[in-house]
């Protein structure tokens, strides 16, 4: 697969090693989709990756990343409207953004449909939670088919695709991070291009658009009829997946990538369970399913994160007399992290005593590591600037974390950004912690793809109700966490150039009064500034710049302009104060058992930001570093 | 291992191509005939953290993630992941092959903790029965042609049942151009032929 965007454009058919991120791909260009969007998240942002490798004249559809999840589904279902097979898709949490538009979809009558593709992320490997999204296409009223692997969700993305079509609906495709970045052996299909048609086919006769009190109950009958037809549907859909064993006692249902770690699992059973995997979960097969109940006198309910499935099965069993005893959840830790192989195993056994084969213990060892947290990147800005704002701060003052790369400031040994919610909470969190304080100044962090996605409200708030807070934008020049996405101030977006909207200039247009800027490589003056900005009153901000020395660094290497020059500590000017290793703590100073600091000179990329934190002066060579 | 199949847990820091290795061990096993799945992390692992990979080979597993303590060969770029990953994923009697550069996890540089040694590493091993082969190069131009080294060692030695040193020329060939397929290809030569 050399080039990604060459084999996803084949017209043959053809197998190839990929993940379900890049699969989806190739199904929507199958599908006949002709608009897609997003927001960058963990686990889905390969997907958009994929896009990119095909040449824009070539990609047979529009992609664009949107300023946050709402409103990449909001374009998504305006371009549905009008006949054009569209999706979106974005992470776990990102429906928690796009919540309000997400549940209007079922009461539409979208004439190209649209397909939801969520990724979300049991065990919380890249999210702030680990919520159960099932619970949202219930509350919504929408069918959701769970993939197990790259495989089924190529071809349940195409079956949602054609389904959503034909019922003028949306539909949810709910992957999970290691259903995303599973990698396997796929069979695609031929690609056969349509003629596209462009034209606006919105009919606002065709059905009613507009939900405003009474109208609103002939739409959603509509909705749940079409509910009732995706259960219709989902009692004959080849999506689910029964073994079986023949075995009367003992059955499992079971959905997703569990699915297959039930089936590691049960290797060697001399008596494994029947199983049955519901591909289209929601709305429930209750005919499947209560077929399946009366067949076994135990079903175990097998369900990574909440009791989703097994509150709708003990409702059924109980509406329709079934005496099968139903295991569910036991404990609390039945609620939490990836139901991996192991963990489904452990299940198993709790369940059913004796039914897997007795195995040798697994590693014997008993040595526990401390964990290695992501962290900061050698020349982070963000880094230099946590180092300068404590310096201004006192223990009790109080600091607020956005998401982005900065919330990983919160760690040893800053400590900066003491509380976190969700994208765009940190200045009006502040907001309220500065109520009735005196004594404890506030001081919010934000990055700066993030003050577009959903940190502006929070900062025209704080303006209009009059807040007294510190707000410091972290600006690197990208969406750095999820892998270098551009955002309205770049001046690019994803197709190509795009007017720059500068913070400043967004900031001024509010009527803040009190704003500074600073390189965040420049510690002095950025410590001067906060010292400054909190002893004013009202709200002020500090936007602290410097580019993502991750995404600076790979661009010059691309480029063939790259030259190592780390930094180097000399022994015989360092004291051993290990403000290096243990204030500013970039990864590339280690320590050795006698106190001796050392660059790793393969982490160390050079900036330099680093020099003007030694007290004895002991760091030499590397670039400017704050001298500009 | 179960008849025909050999589970890799691969382990490194954030930046040190894991992703690549994997991939290309992956594919290598494909051009050698055997079914295979796999799964990277992603995400925010890539920043410095803790990174890992799981490569299944031959018919019969299903989910993409090694079990813990069923690793076949554990493959590290860094010697703190090399003795959390024999630790957590490899088991008793199984490999594991490390390259031994030390990136100190935060623990460590604010000493807390002590650097691991390689005698912990050695220490592990035996008491496990574990094979432990150690890599290192002082002669590489660049640290992030690390994971070829490790690559050409599991190849010289064997270390993967049925993929041989043309298989993995052939997945990097898949996976690289240019330049870079040219760099990794001399190194990889260089070293899996000796």
């Amino acid at each position: 697969m050399k080039d990604m965007g060459d084999m996803l454009l084949r017209r043959q058919a053809f197998s190839e090693i990929v993940m379900a991120n890049t699969a989806l791909v190739r199904a929507m260009i199958e599908a006949g989709v002709r608009v897609a969007a997003s927001y960058p998240g963990s686990p889905t942002p390969e997907i958009a990756a994929a896009i990119a490798s095909m040449p824009a004249e070539r990609r047979p559809f529009y992609f664009e990343f949107s300023v946050n999840e709402k409103v990449a589904t909001e374009l998504a279902f305006g371009a549905a409207l009008n006949g054009h097979p569209s999706v979106v898709f974005f992470k776990s949490v990102g429906l928690n953004v796009a919540a309000d538009t997400f549940v209007q979809l079922a009461l539409m009558d979208i004439a190209g449909g649209l397909v939801v593709i969520l990724g979300d992320d049991p065990g919380a490997h890249s999210s702030q939670n680990e919520q159960d999204n099932r619970h949202f296409a219930r509350l919504a009223y929408l069918p959701l088919f769970e993939p197990a692997g790259p495989a089924e969700a190529y071809a349940m993305f195409k079956e949602a695709a054609q389904l959503a079509r034909e019922k003028r609906s949306a539909v949810v495709l709910r992957l999970t991070t290691h259903v995303c970045h599973a990698k396997e052996k796929v069979s695609f299909a031929p690609y056969r291009p349509q003629a596209a048609d462009d034209a606006p086919r919105f009919d606002p006769a065709a059905a009613a658009f507009v939900p405003i009190a009474a109208a609103v109950f002939p739409m959603k009958r509509r909705a749940l009829a079409r509910l009732e037809d995706f259960r219709a549907y989902g009692e004959g859909s080849p999506f689910h997946d029964r073994r079986d064993n023949g075995n009367e006692a003992r059955g499992v249902i079971t959905s997703g990538t569990v699915f297959l770690s039930l089936l590691d699992a049960l290797e060697g059973s001399g008596d494994p369970p029947d199983v049955l995997k519901l591909g289209l979960s929601h709305p429930l097969p209750r005919a499947l399913v209560s077929a399946f109940l009366r067949r076994h006198r135990q079903v175990l309910v097998l369900e990574e994160l909440d009791d989703v499935l097994e509150g709708e099965i003990r409702a059924l069993a109980q509406a329709q007399g079934i005496a099968t005893e139903i295991i569910g959840k036991q404990d609390m830790e039945d609620w939490i992290g990836e139901y991996t192989p192991e963990r489904v195993a452990a299940r198993l056994e709790r369940a059913w005593p004796g039914l897997l084969p007795a195995r040798p213990a697994a590693a014997g060892s008993r040595l526990a590591l401390s964990p290695r947290p992501a962290q900061l990147c050698p020349g982070c800005g963000h880094r230099s600037a946590f180092h300068a704002i404590k310096k201004a701060l006192s223990d009790r003052d109080i600091t607020v974390a956005d998401i982005g790369c900065h919330s990983l400031g919160f760690l040893p040994p800053y400590r900066m950004g003491q509380v976190l919610l969700c994208m765009g909470a940190s200045t009006a969190t502040a907001s309220g912690l500065a109520l009735f304080n005196r004594t404890r100044r506030v001081v919010a962090f934000l990055g700066d793809s993030t003050f577009f996605h959903a940190g502006i409200p929070g900062i025209i708030n704080a303006v209009f109700n009059r807040h007294e807070l510190t707000l410091i934008i972290m600006e690197n020049g990208t969406t750095a966490m999820t892998g270098h996405q551009e955002h309205p101030a770049t001046g690019k977006n994803f197709n190509g150039a795009a007017p720059a909207i500068p913070l400043r200039r967004v900031l001024e247009s509010l009527g803040i009064a009190s704003i500074r800027e600073v390189d965040a490589y420049n510690q002095e003056r950025l410590t001067a500034m906060v010292r400054e900005a909190v002893a004013e009153e009202g709200f002020k901000v500090i936007i602290a710049r410097h580019p993502c020395m991750l995404k600076f660094t790979r661009e010059k290497r691309r480029l063939g302009k790259w030259r190592r020059t780390p930094v180097a500590v000399n022994p015989s000017t360092c004291r051993r104060i290990h403000e290096c290793v243990s204030v500013f703590a970039c990864p590339s100073f280690q320590v050795d058992g006698e106190g001796a600091v050392r660059v790793q000179d393969d982490l160390c990329i050079g900036d330099g930001s680093c020099r003007q934190t030694c007290p004895a002066a002991a760091i030499e060579g590397g670039g400017p570093g704050g001298a500009q | 291992m179960n008849a025909g199949r050999f589970d890799i847990y691969l382990v490194g820091v954030g930046g040190q191509g894991i992703g690549l290795l994997s991939e290309t061990l992956l594919r290598a096993a494909d051009h050698a005939g055997l079914a295979v799945r796999g799964v990277d992390t992603h995400g925010l692992a890539q920043r410095g953290g803790m990174v890992a990979s799981h490569v299944r080979l031959g018919a019969g597993a299903h989910s993409p993630l090694v079990a813990a303590g069923r690793a076949d060969l554990v493959v590290a770029l860094e010697r703190h992941e090399a003795l959390r990953g024999a630790a957590a994923y490899l088991r008793d009697g199984g490999t594991l092959v490390y390259y031994d550069a030390v990136w100190q996890p935060l623990s460590v540089r604010l000493r807390q903790e002590a650097e691991v040694g390689a005698a912990a590493i050695d220490d592990e091993c035996r008491s496990r029965a574990i094979r432990a082969v150690r890599v290192f190069r002082g002669d590489l131009s660049d640290p992030r042609m690390q994971n070829m080294a490790v690559l050409a060692e599991i190849c010289r030695l064997g270390l993967v049942p049925g993929v041989n040193a043309g298989h993995c020329e052939a997945a990097l060939d898949d996976l690289l151009a240019g330049a870079m397929l040219e760099k990794n290809l001399a190194l990889f030569r260089r070293l899996a032929g000796g």
